[in-house]
C-alpha cells in the first residue's frame, strides 16, 4: 500500500471497527482499519443474527460483508489478514508497523480488538478439538447424533447451547465450577427443567483422553479436590471470552481482566487513543453496544483531531 | 450445490480424482456456510496469491459426493466442520478438523509443500 499517513487507524475489524471505519470516511476524515485475519470479528462465528435491530435475520459473515462494503463505500480501507509487529501510540503522531515491514501513520487510533473464546488450556484441548471437542453447537452439533456429551460452562451461552444439543444428543451433562448458573433465569430454568440433561456442579474438567477421537474426561469434585473418568463422546466449552488487548497491557491502563478502561467518550489514558466494542470495560457485550461504542470513539477521535 | 465461496469447487468425486491426478499441492476444505468453516475460505481465498504452487479447492460437505473426503482414514475420528486435507502427488499428507488460523494453515503449507 503506497499511501502509508492517515488521520486515523482503527486496531480491528469487528462490528465496532468497521462502524468507526463508516462514520470516520463519511466524515471525509481519512481512515485505515488493520484487521488482524478477516473482518467481521466476532460475527463471522455466529451463525444466525436476530438481535440486529431493523434486520429479521442474518448469518454474521453476511451482516460482516455488509458493514465491510458500507464503510468502504465512504472511502474506509480495511486492510484485513495483516499482523501489527509494533507501535507506539504515546507521540503525537501515532506509527504501527504491519508485518514487520509498513510503517503506518496517524493522529489518532481507535482500539476495537474485541475478544476471543475462552479455552480450558487443560491438557488433551489442543489435540481433541475437532476430535470430540467443539466450541460451536451449531457447527458440530450433528457429530452427536444419540451420543452422551458435557457442555462446560454456566452462563447463558452454555445453558442455551446445552438446551440446543439435546436436539442431537442422548444425554447432556453439564459440568460447572460453581453450584449455581449465571445466565437468565429463564435460560437455567429451561436447562434444569430438560430431561435429557444433568449435571456436574462444583466440578471441573482437567483433562481430555482417547486414540483417534475423544474417549474420555477426567473430572475434578472442587470441594474434594477427588478427580474421576467419564466416558464421553464429545464436550462443549462455553465459558466466557478473553479480551485481546495483549499487546497493550504495559502502555494502555487495563481492567484487572485485560480490558481497556475508558472515559465515557471512549477514550483511555493515552491522548488520542480511543477504544470501541468487546476489549472496553463494559458489562454488555453485543454487535448492538459495539457499534454502538465505534460510533461515539469515531466521533470523539475526530473532534480530538480537529482540535489539535 | 456448490459452497458461495470465491474458491474453485469440487462437486462430484470424478472431480476430485482429475484434480489430484493433475496438481502436485493441493489443499480442499470441505465444510458447510456455518461459523468455523466461512473463515477457512476466506483465509484459503486470500493464500491463492501467496502460494501459486497450490491448487486451493472447496467442496460441500452434504454433497452424497463428499464422501470421498468425509470417508478419508485421515479424517477418521473428526467431529468438527470443516474437514480440510492436503494432498501432495496424489497422496493425503495432513488432514485437519475445525476451525484454523492463517498461522496454522501456513505452518502446514510451508511444511507439506
Ligand atoms: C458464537 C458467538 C455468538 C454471538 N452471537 C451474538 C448475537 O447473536 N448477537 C449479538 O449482538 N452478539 C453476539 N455475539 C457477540 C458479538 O459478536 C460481539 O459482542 C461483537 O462481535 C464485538 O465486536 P467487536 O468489534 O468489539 O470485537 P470482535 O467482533 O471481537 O472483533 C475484533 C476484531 O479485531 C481483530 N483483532 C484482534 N486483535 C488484533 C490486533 N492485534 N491487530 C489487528 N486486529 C486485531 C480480530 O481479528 C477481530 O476481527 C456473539 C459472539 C459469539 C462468539
Amino acid at each position: 500500500m503506497k499511501d502509508k499517513k492517515f488521520d486515523i487507524i482503527i486496531i480491528g475489524g469487528g462490528p465496532a471497527g468497521l462502524t468507526a471505519g463508516l462514520y470516520i470516511a463519511r466524515a471525509k476524515v481519512k481512515v485505515l482499519v488493520l484487521n488482524e485475519g478477516i473482518s467481521g470479528g466476532q460475527m463471522v462465528l455466529t451463525h444466525e443474527i436476530a438481535n440486529y435491530p431493523g434486520i429479521n435475520t442474518i448469518s454474521g459473515f453476511m451482516l460482516s460483508r455488509n458493514m465491510q462494503k458500507q464503510a468502504e463505500s465512504f472511502g474506509c480501507i480495511v486492510k484485513s489478514n495483516i499482523k501489527i509487529t509494533s507501535f507506539n501510540l504515546e507521540g503525537k503522531v501515532k506509527t504501527i508497523t504491519v508485518n514487520e515491514k509498513e510503517v503506518f501513520e496517524a493522529k489518532a487510533v481507535i482500539i476495537a480488538t474485541g475478544g476471543k473464546s475462552r479455552k480450558l488450556n487443560i491438557e488433551g484441548e489442543n489435540e481433541f478439538t475437532g476430535k470430540g471437542i467443539s466450541y460451536c453447537a451449531t457447527c458440530d452439533g450433528d457429530f452427536f447424533q444419540d451420543k452422551e456429551i458435557i457442555v462446560v460452562g454456566g452462563g447463558n451461552s452454555a445453558l442455551e447451547e446445552a438446551v440446543a444439543l439435546t436436539q442431537y444428543a442422548k444425554k447432556v451433562t453439564i459440568v460447572h465450577q460453581f453450584d449455581h448458573f449465571q445466565g437468565f433465569k429463564h435460560a437455567i430454568e429451561t436447562a434444569k427443567n430438560h430431561k435429557k440433561i444433568d449435571f456436574i456442579l462444583e466440578a471441573e474438567i482437567v483433562g481430555f483422553y482417547g486414540s483417534k477421537s475423544l474417549e474420555e474426561v477426567k473430572i475434578k469434585d472442587l470441594n474434594t479436590s477427588k478427580e474421576f473418568t467419564k466416558k464421553i463422546d464429545g464436550v462443549f466449552i462455553f465459558i466466557g471470552y478473553v479480551p485481546q488487548t495483549i499487546p497493550f497491557k504495559n502502555i494502555i491502563k487495563l481492567s484487572k481482566r485485560g480490558e481497556i478502561i475508558a472515559d465515557k467518550n471512549m477514550a483511555t489514558n493515552i491522548s488520542g487513543v480511543f477504544v470501541a466494542g468487546d476489549c472496553r470495560e463494559k458489562n454488555i457485550r453485543q454487535i448492538t453496544t459495539a457499534v454502538s461504542d465505534g460510533t461515539i470513539s469515531a466521533l470523539k477521535a475526530i473532534e480530538y483531531i480537529q482540535s489539535k | 450445490m456448490n459452497l458461495q465461496t470465491n474458491l474453485k469447487h469440487i462437486s462430484t468425486e470424478a472431480d476430485y480424482n482429475k484434480i489430484v491426478s493433475d496438481n502436485e499441492n493441493i489443499m480442499i476444505c470441505c465444510g458447510r456456510m456455518g461459523p468455523m468453516c466461512v473463515p477457512v475460505y476466506a483465509e484459503m481465498e486470500d493464500l491463492q496469491n501467496e502460494y501459486s504452487n497450490v491448487k486451493f479447492y472447496d467442496m460441500l460437505f452434504d454433497l452424497p459426493e463428499a464422501g470421498v473426503i468425509r470417508n478419508m482414514p485421515e479424517c477418521a475420528g473428526f467431529m468438527g466442520l470443516p474437514f480440510t486435507v492436503y494432498i501432495k502427488n496424489g497422496k493425503v499428507v495432513k488432514a485437519t478438523s475445525s476451525i484454523q488460523s492463517r498461522e496454522q494453515i501456513t505452518e502446514i503449507l510451508d511444511s507439506v509443500f
